[in-house]
Order: C-alpha cells, then structure tokens, then sequence
C-alpha cells in the first residue's frame, strides 16, 4: 500500500519528530511512504480570515502534490478537515480543481482513522507505563468526525493509565489567528484548559493536532508544569519501541 | 437604534472582552449556570433518544418555511385577521416601536408589562415607551432582574445569567425588599408580590411569539414562570412583537419544534407553559384580551432571504444552546458583544441584521471550534457563516492593512514550495536570537500577545522534508533508519 504524506506546514517546521513517529509507524504496517515535495499548507490560515484567494494560492499546491496518490494521510485533524469540509467549496468556480479537490477529500485521512479504518489496527503492541489524558482537538471531532479512533488506539497501549480530562471537548482557545487576534479571549481558554490537564493528574497530555498541542503546551510551559505534551503518533511510536524491549 | 449602536460601538469586542474577563463574579456565574444547562440538555436529549434524527428533522422543517416564508406568512396574517386579530407589518426597529407606542397611546395606557422577549429587545421598546411616560414592567425573573440594574440581556434564554444571587439580593433590596436572603424560594417570592400588583393594574401585555402557526394563525409562547399567561390575559390589550420568520406551517411542525426548544435551552422535556393565543377573547370566553394586536419586524430579515450563505441564519429558534457551548462566550459572558443576541448565534446576527460598520467585528470572536454548529437543534452551520463573514469584510475592505500585507506574504510563501522551503530556512537562521532552551519565551509585535501568556516553540533545527530525505536515503542503503520494532 502506497501513502503519501501531509505533513502539514506546522509539523513540518516545528514538530518533525511527529513526522517521524507518523513514517516509522506507517513502515511498520508495510506501507510505502512519500512525501510530494510541491506542498506546502492547506490554507487554514488565510481561509478563517476570510482571504480566500490567498487560501486558495497554498490549498493548490495540495491538488498539485496529491494528485496521483492512492493514500493521503496527515498528523493533523484541523488540516485534513480543512480538505474536507472547504476544500471543494474553496474550487467550486474551477470545474477541473474542483474535481481534484473531491477526489482529494476521498482519499484523504488523518493518521487515527487511518490507521484504525483503513489498515484495521487499533492494537500497535505499544507499552506505555504513564497516566495520559486525552484532548480531542475540535476540527478532528466536528469537522472530520474522528470520535473513537484515537481512543480505540489508546485503549490497547499496554500500561497506559487513561485519565479523564474534564471539559475534555471544550476548545483550547487555539483557533489559528484567533490566538494573535482575540489573544486575552485565547489565553482564558487556554488557562483553564492547561489548568484542567493539571488537575487531571496526567503525566502526559497526548492530541492529534499540532496547533491545539502547541497551544496548550506552550501554555504548561510558561506555567512551569512538568505534563509532556505529545502527538499521537510520538506516544504510539514511543510506545511500539518499549513494546519491543519487554517482549524480547 | 442608532444612537445606542453609536454609543456602543466606540468599544471593540476586543475592549470590551477584556473588561469581561476582568470580573470573575460573571465568568464564575456564566460557567455555572451554562455548564448546568449542557448537562440537562445532554441527559434530556438522550432520553428523547434519536436526537440527530430530531435535529435533521428540525433542519428540513425551518428550511421549507423559511424558503416560502412568503407563503406561510400571508397564511399566517390571513387567519389571525380572519380571527379578530390587527396585523402591522414594520420594516425595521423604529417602525416596529412606533407602531406600538400608537397602539399603547391610544388605548390611553399607563403601565405595560411584557414577558420575555429578546425582539422586544432588538427594538428598545421599553426605552420607546418609557420617554412617553409609560411605565414598562418586566415579568420574566430574569427581565425584571435585569430591568432592576439597568442592563441589557446577556443571554437568549437566561437574561440575568451574569448576575449571582447575592448581587440579585442587592438589586431587590434597593427595590423595597426587606430581610432578604440569598434563598432561591425568599427571592422569587419578593419578585412574584412585586409582580403581581403589576399584572393585576396593567393596560397592556406584552409578549414577543417563539412560534407562529400559519395554518391557525395562532401565536405560541413557551414560558416557564407563568407569567406570559398572566401578560396575555389579563390586561385588556395584548401586544405581540415577532420576528418575520417566527413562522412554523402547521401544528404537526411545532410539535418537532416543542421537542427541540426546550431541550435544547434549558434541558427540559417540555416547557412548563405552553400557550397558543389564537385571536383576542371570544364572546364565550372567560379569559383574554380584547385586542390582540400582532407586529411583524423585519430589521434586515428579508435581506437574508435567497442569500446561499446567511439564509439559513433565519433558521434560529432561539434557544441559546450554542452560547451554552461556545468556549468564547463561557470566558466573556453576553455584554461583551455589546449587542442584542450575543454568543455564536449573535456574532453571525447582528452583522447581518445591522448593515453598517457596526459589529462587523463580531465574527472574530470564535475560535472556529464549531461547538455552536454541533448544539444547534436546527443545524445552522455557525462556524461556517463566521468564516464567510469574515470574507466578507475582506471583500469590502475593511480590513486593516497590516492584516492584507500578512496574508498577501503568506499567499507569497505559501503558493509556491521552493519558495516556501527558502523562507523556512531564512526563518530558521533569524530566530536563534529568540530562543531561550528551545523555545520563543517573548517577542515584540503582532505574537506579543500569544508570548504573553504562552511559551512558542522554535522552528525545528532541520524540516520534516529535510528529515525524510535522511530517512530515505538511509533506506536506500537497506538500513532500517530504525523504524524496526
């Protein structure tokens, strides 16, 4: 099975280990991985701000990447919702990228429902002696509907204490701009939800997308608090290798 | 309502949110009381059972209506007029106030009470009537608490929802309250005395219309404390305000909608009083007005109509369930929007409905987390309305220029990937001056605001693409990069 990546622009620039994590745990289930050069970012940023052709300038340079692949699979829920759910509205007026933008949004998947919908596996023999709290991003829950399938993922780690994150659906006041914008709103939503990743006990604050974990990581760290914040595919790709050491 | 609008817009939401946050009496308030309601409203839609299969029902019957409104409303004004009943069309707030203000003079009245109306509000017809001389009275708990401080509404459903009991203590005592406590039951009994000589003396009622049944002409209340029976029967004049898409076709429909509204505001089966006025008193009934006098707004309703964006905004029913859920409106509470509706439901409203400058920026206080579009019994798609407004003030200019530089550099970087890999690794190098372990702790300029409360990490030292060509080639070399288990 082939699968092209995307990487998305913040993985790419500040997260590269979650990258990794994502190819070594694809390599591991057989599946050939690439990486088209010519893309760069779904146009997030742009598009929430209602500058639309600027969007479109970076969404096209997904069309041009992805075209011939059988397999997209992002790291990040807000990006590939991004595809889904704007992307052929974004092309509607363009009657050939239109087209490529729904044939996009078909074989695009974020890397949980990948993983457990596409290649069956919600057991990655991973060990991970550590209390997690799981904080499911917004545009993965609602615009892409990935619900269970990083806790499917999660609830096969072995050792891994899940504890629950009160106000776990609440968002961590991220939202792109919106955190440069409204940034005394952003930062009382990220208080409380930082605030609430302490309360819950968790060693390790674990998520599916970059930007909420840099959010709310950043937030940790001014505060002092000790919690790891980790992308799925970090914790499941630290996990594999642990996995490895107890069962040899 | 342009001397208000003027007054208020001289602060930006963003001023005005910071006031908010500042007052933790409100935060904690809001945060009870709307963590409260999403609960009741999960439990009670869970036992309905089939919710989505509700919601989607609810969808399709405030999109028929609405897209032959019309329709339904000619047959709405035909059979309350057929029933005695005086329908006024108005095309905008000033109108709608007028209009009434002449009813209310002609019947030479002195003291109009009203229920809860959040249209009343749109119009300020206390204001309208007050500078006549008419004392306007409150009934609603929540109005009436309100009223008392001299506020507007902060909520769609619970007007006082920023008040805590103590302060409603205050509010009562200075209204002639003695030996009051902070007891739920000690408070609503002062209101319900003071309420109650005011009923009893009223010329007029007033009520604003959750629904109106075109097949019937019949107007629907939905109401908790009692007091919309007592503001529709007893005075002599009954007044209702609605908005021109308050229209359901048939009794058929209003049952979805007795299913959804009241769940989804405050999480109960069914709403305590449900009241369908059809005309004003029969000769054989004992109960009721004898004049029953319909006011029908517009304010930049029909503007949305045929519009493939914003139509669906006329689809509200006014539940508030997507303030209940909006992570913005928890933190800032109802005022900090400085408008009539607040929450998701007003930053796409308002700007809608007010044409001008005014509140255009409303739509930039959400996150885009889509909470709102996940809560709304009828499925409007919030979140999205938030973007395409947001375009819209970028098509019209209004955009600050600082702002249009940045996404025209983005547009530059982002369209092209050579492009974009130069200007990462430039980006690389210009940061290290920043970097404190790692990470960005503080900077100067437009991420001042995010470094001030949160630590940025550093570009990484080489890119993903600059990682996997490592990887690559490693296994080209049949290495395993150590991707083996």
């Amino acid at each position: 099975m082939k699968v092209s990546l995307f990487i998305t622009c913040l993985v790419d620039n500040f997260f590269p280990n979650v990258g990794e994590a994502m190819v070594r745990i694809l390599h591991h289930y057989g599946v050939d991985v690439d990486l088209p050069e010519s893309q760069t970012c779904c146009g997030q940023p742009a598009f929430n701000s209602g500058y639309v052709k600027e969007a479109r300038a970076a969404a096209k340079t997904l069309l041009d990447a992805f075209d011939g692949a059988d397999y997209v699979v992002s790291p990040s829920g807000s990006c590939t919702g991004m595809i889904h759910h704007y992307f052929p509205q974004l092309f509607q007026d363009h009657p050939i990228d239109s087209a490529r933008a729904r044939a996009l949004v078909d074989k695009t998947f974020e890397l949980s429902q990948f993983l457990v919908n596409i290649l069956n596996v919600t057991d990655v023999g991973a060990r991970f002696p550590h209390t997690v709290t799981y904080h499911p991003s917004c545009h993965g829950l609602r615009l892409l509907g990935v619900k269970d399938e990083p806790l499917q993922l999660l609830s096969h780690v072995q050792d891994l204490r899940l504890v629950p994150l009160t106000g776990a659906n609440d968002c961590c006041g991220f939202g792109g701009t919106f955190a440069v914008k409204m940034h005394d709103i952003s930062t009382a939503m990220v208080s409380e939800k930082a605030d609430r990743v302490v309360e819950s006990g968790a060693e390790v604050l674990v998520g599916t997308d970059a930007g909420c974990l840099m959010n709310i990581g950043g937030r940790l760290r001014k505060q002092g608090q000790p919690v790891r914040v980790m992308h799925l595919a970090e914790l499941l790709w630290e996990g594999m290798q642990q996995g490895k050491v107890v069962s040899r | 309502m342009s001397t208000e609008k003027d007054a208020i817009q001289v602060t930006t939401i963003v001023d005005r949110s910071r006031l908010a946050l500042q007052d933790d009496f409100l935060r904690g308030a809001v945060r009870f009381t709307t963590e409260r309601l999403r609960g009741r409203k999960a439990a009670s839609s869970e036992e309905l059972g089939n919710w989505e299969a509700w919601r989607e029902r609810g969808r399709q019957i405030r999109s028929h209506t609405i897209a032959h409104l019309d329709y339904y409303l000619r047959q709405f004004v035909d059979n309350v007029q057929a029933h005695g009943g005086h329908v006024y069309f108005a095309a905008n707030a000033e109108e709608a106030a007028q209009t009434i203000v002449k009813i209310v003079e002609k019947k030479q009245a002195k003291l109009a009470v009203k229920s809860k109306s959040m249209v009343s509000e749109e119009i300020h017809i206390n204001k309208h009537l007050q500078e006549r001389g008419i004392e306007v009275v409150e009934t609603d708990l929540g109005e009436y608490i309100i009223q008392l401080a001299g506020e507007m509404p902060s909520h769609i459903i619970i007007p006082a929802i920023h008040k805590t009991r103590s302060q409603i203590k205050d509010l009562f005592t200075a209204a002639g309250a003695t030996n009051l406590t902070t007891d739920t039951k000690d408070l609503t009994a002062f209101a319900r005395r003071a309420l109650r000589d005011k009923f009893l003396r009223a010329d007029v009622g007033m009520t604003g219309c959750n629904f109106a049944i075109a097949e019937s002409g019949s107007v629907v209340l939905f109401t908790n404390e009692g007091n919309g029976r007592m503001v529709s029967t007893l005075p002599k004049t009954h007044i209702v305000t609605m908005g021109m898409e308050r229209i359901l076709p048939t009794f058929a429909d209003l049952e979805v909608m007795a299913n959804l509204l009241p769940r989804s505001a405050t999480g109960q089966k069914l709403t305590t009083y449900m009241s369908v006025i059809t005309g004003p008193r029969r000769a054989e009934e004992a109960d009721g007005p004898d004049e029953l006098h319909i006011v029908i707004l517009d304010n930049g309703r029909s503007s949305q109509l045929g519009d493939d964006e914003f139509q669906e905004v006329l689809h509200c029913i006014r539940c508030g369930a997507c303030l209940n859920v909006c992570p913005v409106y928890r933190h800032i509470g109802g005022h900090a929007y400085g408008s009539v509706y607040p929450g998701p439901i007003g930053a796409v409203l308002t700007p809608l409905l007010n044409q001008g400058e005014a509140y255009q920026d409303l739509p930039y206080a959400s996150s885009l987390c889509g909470a709102c579009y996940e809560a709304c019994p009828v499925k409007i798609p919030l979140h999205d309305m938030l973007v395409a407004l947001r375009r819209r003030n970028v098509e019209q200019g209004r955009t600050k220029w600082a702002e249009r530089m940045a996404f025209q550099g983005y547009r530059m970087v982002f369209a092209k990937a050579g492009r974009y890999k130069r200007v990462m690794r430039l980006a690389r190098k210009a940061q290290k001056p920043l970097l404190r372990q790692g990470y960005v702790e503080s900077t100067m300029g437009p991420l001042m605001g995010w470094t001030e409360s949160r630590h940025a990490p550093a570009l990484a030292k080489s890119s993903f693409r600059e990682r996997f060509q490592s990887m690559q080639q490693a296994w080209r070399r049949g290495e395993d990069g150590g991707d083996q288990v």
